[in-house]
């Protein structure tokens, strides 16, 4: 079995249908593997922002990609951000159910992390928590424990400083 | 205005003057502004047909190509066109009718997602959503379609759209700011190519079709002049370089000469020009020139380190960065040792075949090329009869071989030498064609009577899928598993459509056929009943490392 590593890449595209297919498509095609995307507007609103994080077997398939991507006549701008300075961050919600009697454990470990409970009903509590990738699978880890009974998360967004 | 005359207008202002197509439900109003143009719309039997006509017309013009058809079963019958036009990088565009816009996704008759089915095998595709953008997104796509990597772009217009009434402004100025090919070559590049080009011992220039599509078949000439390296070249790339000249290797790969995949082998120094490292040339990859460095010049940066990893890559047009090497490479190396090797490699691999009193299909090649003096358009289908037309047949001159080269499509040679003929009436173009390609796009006989488009069928006719046979001989044991093809009576066939047949079943025939065909001013099918087993050598099995070719001579 191959050994992947991640990469993180921002797309600037043309705010336009169909170039979320364009991008995926060629994903698709060329069997590249995407381990999320994310994709919003820009304070430009012709152009759109993609995060998108992408599993390389090695350098020369991540340069593929890249140079594929920029071949989409829609993408302005391709920035690979494995060697560039930039923060990232993933918002997960993750459903746990938490028996009173450890509701104060709980509250110990969401206080070393960037977490809070936003919805409570009986044992069960949704927590929300920003983080880098890391953090978020340290903080999953640990809850596990707890109990998750479900778990969503948006994918890794990323910005260059 | 409405939609449909201003696509009328558009093409008119892009220099078309011609159409390939086949008209349909979703496109009267365009066709009732086509019957009142001055531009020439030729009808074909087979929307695929259209699509080839105008890749044809754009390999040997080197202008846009332009079909149309309706939506749905129209589109889909494009397709194939389509897709080869995308894989050998030719410049058309498509157009398709679309149900209308309050349609669009409901399942209506004749509707199909043309933009989805068409974006993984154009280079950029629109959905006229709004009249208002129809005149720039045309422009557009002649743009995007002619510039950089060029490729087909398709335009997917909506039946109500064509209706629509709008003011007609041509766009003067485009800017596309997601879109800004490269054109000229990195001068640091350049310099680290030139030290690599004068230290070199063993140099060989390997050119594929970008040599063609960028025009630079006479820097190229000069640019081996200079540096006195062979040249070889990809299917693709043949005439990109004069195939009589002396520094000439012909084409290299699966069915390449031995002197070209031995020369590239023991290379120290490759010089790639608008070529893509196709697996077909390649071979083998850690046993591909081993020895060599590589410098890649492409347009096309998707291309450089795909397949081969490259020393010295250079992004741009081939013909400006041919020019700037020409001048930054002051001194040229003495690598006469070198050519020396080369003579000796042509001398004693030698492209042949057993001239026997039988009836050879090389023979009818080589009697077409002296027939016409070098000097016809070649159109091929695809198998043996393409391999051997590009063996046999000695192309000196660019935008002479029209060929479908990465998607192998065979039916593509017959449709596309209409197109071709329709680019260039002045020259005589031949479709090179086998029995069982010339069937798959065979009721195109009509196009040509109907719009007295005179090209010559020469059908290299052994009553099987040649080239898979070849492979089911070599690698299955013989086992002919559906490979035997029969045929119509080709003369019948030829003659109820209203063209010339002739049957040539001896050798001796074979050169008095041809000359009859060329004087003759009319739609001509020769049938060669040729050997039914000949195979085309030299061939380096599939996987297998270049210069490891299986040299039989039968």
């Amino acid at each position: 079995m191959a050994s992947f590593m991640r990469h993180t890449i921002s797309v600037l595209v043309e705010n336009k249908f169909g170039v979320l297919a364009r991008v995926a498509g060629l994903f698709s095609a060329r069997g590249y593997n995407i381990a999320s995307l994310a994709v919003s507007e820009t304070l430009d609103p012709s152009v759109s922002y993609m995060t998108i994080v992408v599993e390389a077997e090695d350098e020369k398939i991540l340069e593929q990609i890249k140079k594929q991507l920029n071949k989409l006549i829609d993408v302005i701008t391709v920035t690979d951000f494995t060697k560039k300075e930039h923060v990232d961050r993933e918002l997960v919600l993750v459903k746990v159910s938490c028996p009173k009697n450890e509701k104060d454990a709980l509250d110990t470990l969401l206080s070393k992390y960037v977490a809070k409970i936003v919805r409570a009903s009986g044992d069960s509590l949704v927590i929300e928590a920003v983080d880098e990738q890391d953090k978020i699978r340290q903080l999953l880890d640990a809850l596990n424990k707890f109990g998750i009974t479900e778990l969503v998360r948006t994918g890794r967004i990323a910005m260059a400083y | 205005m409405i939609g449909a005359q201003v696509l009328i207008e558009c093409l008119k202002r892009e220099g078309v003057e011609v159409i390939f197509g086949y008209p349909g439900g979703q496109v009267l109003p365009i066709f009732d502004k086509i019957y009142d143009s001055d531009i020439k719309f030729i009808l074909t039997r087979h929307e695929q047909a259209a699509a080839h006509a105008a890749d044809g017309y754009a390999r040997v013009t080197g202008k846009v190509g332009v079909c149309i058809s309706t939506s749905g079963p129209g589109a889909t019958n494009l397709i194939t066109g389509i897709a080869n036009a995308y894989m050998d990088s030719i410049p058309i565009i498509a157009i398709t009718g679309q149900v209308k816009t309050s349609l669009i996704g409901n399942d209506a008759f004749q509707e199909a997602d043309v933009t989805g089915i068409t974006r993984p095998i154009s280079k950029y595709n629109y959905l006229v959503k709004n009249i208002k953008d129809l005149a720039l997104i045309i422009r557009e796509a002649f743009h995007i379609a002619s510039t950089g990597r060029p490729g087909p772009v398709v335009i997917d217009i909506p039946s109500d759209i064509q209706m629509k009434d709008v003011e007609f402004i041509w766009p003067e100025n485009l800017d596309i700011r997601s879109y800004k090919p490269t054109y000229y070559g990195h001068p640091g590049q350049i310099k680290k190519a030139a030290k690599f080009i004068t230290e070199a011992k063993k140099p060989v220039i390997y050119a594929g079709g970008g040599v063609i599509s960028s025009g630079a078949y006479i820097l190229l000439r000069e640019f081996a002049e200079k540096i006195q390296a062979p040249v070889t070249w990809t299917l693709m790339g043949i005439g990109g370089f004069p195939a009589t000249h002396p520094l000439s290797l012909g084409m290299l790969g699966m069915h390449g000469t031995a002197y070209a995949n031995h020369a590239i082998t023991d290379s120290d120094l490759i010089i790639a020009v608008g070529a893509r490292f196709d697996d077909r040339v390649t071979g083998r990859l850690d046993s591909f020139a081993p020895t060599a460095k590589i410098i890649h010049i492409d347009i096309d940066p998707s291309s450089i380190s795909k397949n081969i990893r490259v020393d010295i890559p250079i992004v741009g047009d081939a013909k400006n960065i041919l020019k700037e090497l020409l001048d930054e490479v002051k001194k040229s190396p003495d690598i006469s040792d070198w050519l020396k090797y080369v003579e000796e490699l042509k001398a004693k691999f030698p492209l042949r075949y057993a001239d026997s009193g039988k009836l050879k299909p090389q023979y009818v090649v080589e009697q077409i090329c002296e027939a016409t003096k070098g000097q016809a358009i070649i159109a091929t289908e695809v198998g043996q009869n393409q391999m051997w037309a590009a063996q046999w047949y000695k192309y000196d001159f660019p935008r002479t071989f029209v060929s479908s080269g990465g998607l192998g499509t065979m039916g593509f040679g017959f449709p596309a030498a209409i197109g071709a003929k329709m680019g260039c009436p002045n020259k005589t173009v031949i479709d090179i064609a086998g029995d069982g390609s010339i069937q798959m796009n065979i009721q195109e006989i009509a196009t040509c009577i109907c719009n007295k488009i005179d090209v010559k069928v020469m059908i290299l006719n052994n009553g099987y899928l040649g080239m898979v046979r070849q492979w089911q001989e070599l690698f299955y044991k013989r086992r002919y598993s559906h490979v035997c093809i029969s045929s119509p009576d080709f003369v019948k066939l030829a003659e109820s459509y209203g063209a010339v047949g002739i049957r040539v079943t001896k050798k001796e025939e074979v050169r008095q056929a041809i000359d009859k065909a060329l004087s003759i001013d009319n739609t001509v099918f020769i049938d060669f009943q040729v050997e039914p087993e000949e195979n085309v050598f030299p061939m380096v099995p599939a996987g297998e490392a270049i210069n490891r070719m299986i040299e039989g001579l039968a």
